[in-house]
């Protein structure tokens, strides 16, 4: 029988936030279903069964979709603001620069999507086919996914909890037609929870392939960096390496080196060698990097011999050594 | 309008004045910096002000090294959970974070939602904070589990909080912050006013200001969206280093009070008071004050 496909519709990320009880122990908890929380609950019969409990019905499509993506990086980082996203946007256009290879970047920071705007593709709306939603392309070789496509304004917000965070990072797993990938770079949001765990639950079965972490080069970074890397342990990623951002500045008046974030601590050189994680190298703050990703450039094409270009080029030579690329 | 709800978090929260949420959308542009100021310089704005500050950054706590609290401990009594004080016994400035609940510093919380929103129940409910005339919350990026747990579980107080948006001036930061202004409208709360904050850098060497950051994109959104600003700060190192504990001779000199607090901390507001950014967070604090005290910013949500 020809089984005819149906677009799989694109969410409307707007609706009303799920109407979960409050202390709700969540799906896949021991007492799901048992709680006193639990009682009047719409779905306590399914959690109660243990239904939940058993593997996702998402995965089988997950692995599916995904068997044609051949390395998955994470960019993480505990702390926000760091420069994962720009660091992403940069390490997918170098990618891309080889014509040869196909890059995906997916974007999994769901309430505060910054991709779009940093690609310079923040107007574009997601498409849905009979084959999946159509990532918004860059150039011809670099897909992308975000929530941020979704949204009717960049200023809506996405007031959302765990589980419909969880269930469109699924989406943007299974749903997405991604084609054939050499490179899908995943883009998440500070800290480690719910959008940390999914993707690194979604992707077990096929398996990612390491995560960069950046950093900057001040205490307090570090502190929440020391804790993302833990996770990185506790879940069983491999981290390829960390990159310090805003290392040091340079005065365009009196080329005098001066440090913003000051490596009280030793920065990420030391961290890095305290936790036995490969230091990739240090990106100097160059405002030119804030402007490009403002404007949706790529500080790569626009600036390629400044200091900051050298080095971002220098980490992901590395990186692709590291992946045996 | 209804009569107050009777819940564990209004009982906790009756002998609390204001409630002010610090929130921005986007993370590291400094809402806990302008947190922790905010804190010192609303005790320092009256002999007798009692403020508080709780961090809802659940898996990214950085309020404890800030005040200079890392590796304080909270104590339980029969009363409910002792905050730290990071002025000792003069018990101005209370402080509670989930940073103050890990053996191991470098320990990551990996919680989802569900319970991320129990111990934000419990850091309302269960904390001892006594009468405050501020209770100023730190929050995590974004406008999600914690953000939605704070504004559910504060219901019945609801007419005492009211929020500060802390921006940076670059276009990818004021989109997450436009976000957190739909946040706060959607959920009717009053917003005293937005901060930019890195807003430039002076070079040391040679004193030429270079926008790191961009410049000014909080006071025009602030304008085009009818809000009252606040001011910007320009990147502080000396603040930075003050907050980060720079000196680690100086972080390791920090000894454990008897009477909780640190020496570190104790000294902590006296040398904030000589950053450049004090005076101009002063500024930023008349106003929140008097924002507050005229109770001008309820209208703006109605």
């Amino acid at each position: 029988m020809l089984a005819v496909q149906q677009p799989v519709p694109i969410p409307d990320v707007l609706s009303v936030p799920s109407n979960a009880p409050e202390h709700c122990p969540g799906t896949e908890s021991e007492l799901a279903g048992k709680a006193d929380a639990c009682a009047g609950c719409a779905n306590q019969e399914i959690c109660a069964s243990g239904q939940t409990k058993g593997p996702d019905p998402a995965l089988p499509f997950i692995r599916q979709r995904m068997s044609s993506v051949k390395r998955k990086i994470l960019v993480l980082s505990g702390k926000g603001g760091v420069g994962k996203s720009t660091f992403t946007a940069q390490l997918g256009w170098a990618f891309a620069a080889d014509e040869q290879l196909q890059t995906g970047i997916m974007d999994v920071d769901i309430c505060g999507p910054s991709i779009p705007t940093i690609l310079g593709i923040a107007s574009e709306q997601v498409h849905s086919s009979s084959s999946g939603w159509s990532p918004v392309y860059v150039q011809d070789n670099l897909g992308v996914m975000s929530v941020g496509f979704m949204l009717p304004s960049a200023k809506d917000a996405v007031m959302w909890r765990g589980p419909k965070k969880n269930g469109l990072i699924s989406q943007f797993l299974k749903d997405v037609d991604w084609g054939e990938l050499d490179y899908l770079v995943i883009d998440t949001p500070p800290g480690t929870s719910d959008e940390h765990l999914s993707i690194v639950q979604f992707l077990k079965e096929s398996g990612i392939d390491g995560a960069v972490v950046i950093t900057t080069p001040q205490e307090v970074a570090l502190q929440d960096v020391r804790r993302e890397i833990d996770f990185c342990r506790k879940v069983g990623i491999r981290v390829l390496g960390l990159v310090e951002n805003m290392s040091g500045f340079v005065c365009p008046s009196c080329k005098n080196e001066s440090q913003i974030f000051k490596p009280s601590t030793g920065g990420g050189r030391r961290l890095a060698q305290d936790m036995g994680v490969d230091f990739l190298g240090a990106v100097p703050l160059d405002p030119r990097i804030g402007k490009s990703a403002d404007y949706g450039v790529s500080f790569l094409d626009e600036y390629p011999d400044s200091p900051a270009s050298t080095a971002y080029l220098d980490i992901i030579d590395k990186l692709k050594a590291k992946l045996g690329d | 309008m209804a009569a107050v709800e009777d819940t564990p978090v209004s009982r906790r929260l009756r002998s609390v004045k204001h409630i002010i949420i610090v929130c921005s959308g986007k993370g590291g542009v400094g809402k806990s910096s302008v947190s922790t100021q905010l804190a010192l310089s609303l005790r320092a704005s009256s002999p007798t002000a009692r403020v508080g500050v709780l961090d809802v950054d659940l898996t990214g706590p950085s309020i404890p090294r800030m005040l200079g609290l890392d590796g304080h401990a909270v104590h339980q009594s029969s009363d409910g959970w002792v905050p730290v004080y990071a002025d000792g016994s003069e018990a101005r400035l209370a402080c509670m974070s989930v940073g103050f609940l890990l053996k191991r510093r470098e320990e990551s919380i990996v919680w989802r939602g569900p319970k991320k929103n129990g111990m934000i129940r419990q850091f309302l409910s269960d904390v001892r904070w006594g009468e405050l005339d501020y209770l100023v919350i730190d929050t995590p990026p974004g406008t999600s589990d914690e953000h939605l747990s704070l504004v559910e579980h504060m219901a019945p107080v609801h007419s005492r909080i009211s929020a500060v948006l802390v921006t940076t001036p670059q276009a990818v930061a004021l989109l997450d912050a436009m976000k957190c202004l739909s946040f706060t409208r959607a959920t009717s709360i009053p917003v005293l006013g937005l901060i930019e904050n890195m807003s430039g850098y002076v070079c040391p060497c040679c004193g030429d200001i270079s926008n790191v950051f961009s410049t000014g994109g909080g006071e025009e959104m602030a304008k085009r969206e009818g809000l009252r600003f606040l001011g910007s700060l320009p990147v502080d190192t000396e603040l930075v280093s003050l907050l980060d504990a720079a000196d680690p001779a100086d972080a390791q000199s920090t000894q454990v009070l008897e009477d909780g607090g640190s020496v570190r901390s104790f000294r902590l507001l006296e040398q904030y008071q000589k950053t450049p950014t004090a005076p101009l967070f002063k500024n930023i604090v008349d106003q929140v004050v008097h924002a507050l005290t005229a109770g001008e910013g309820r209208t703006e949500a109605s």
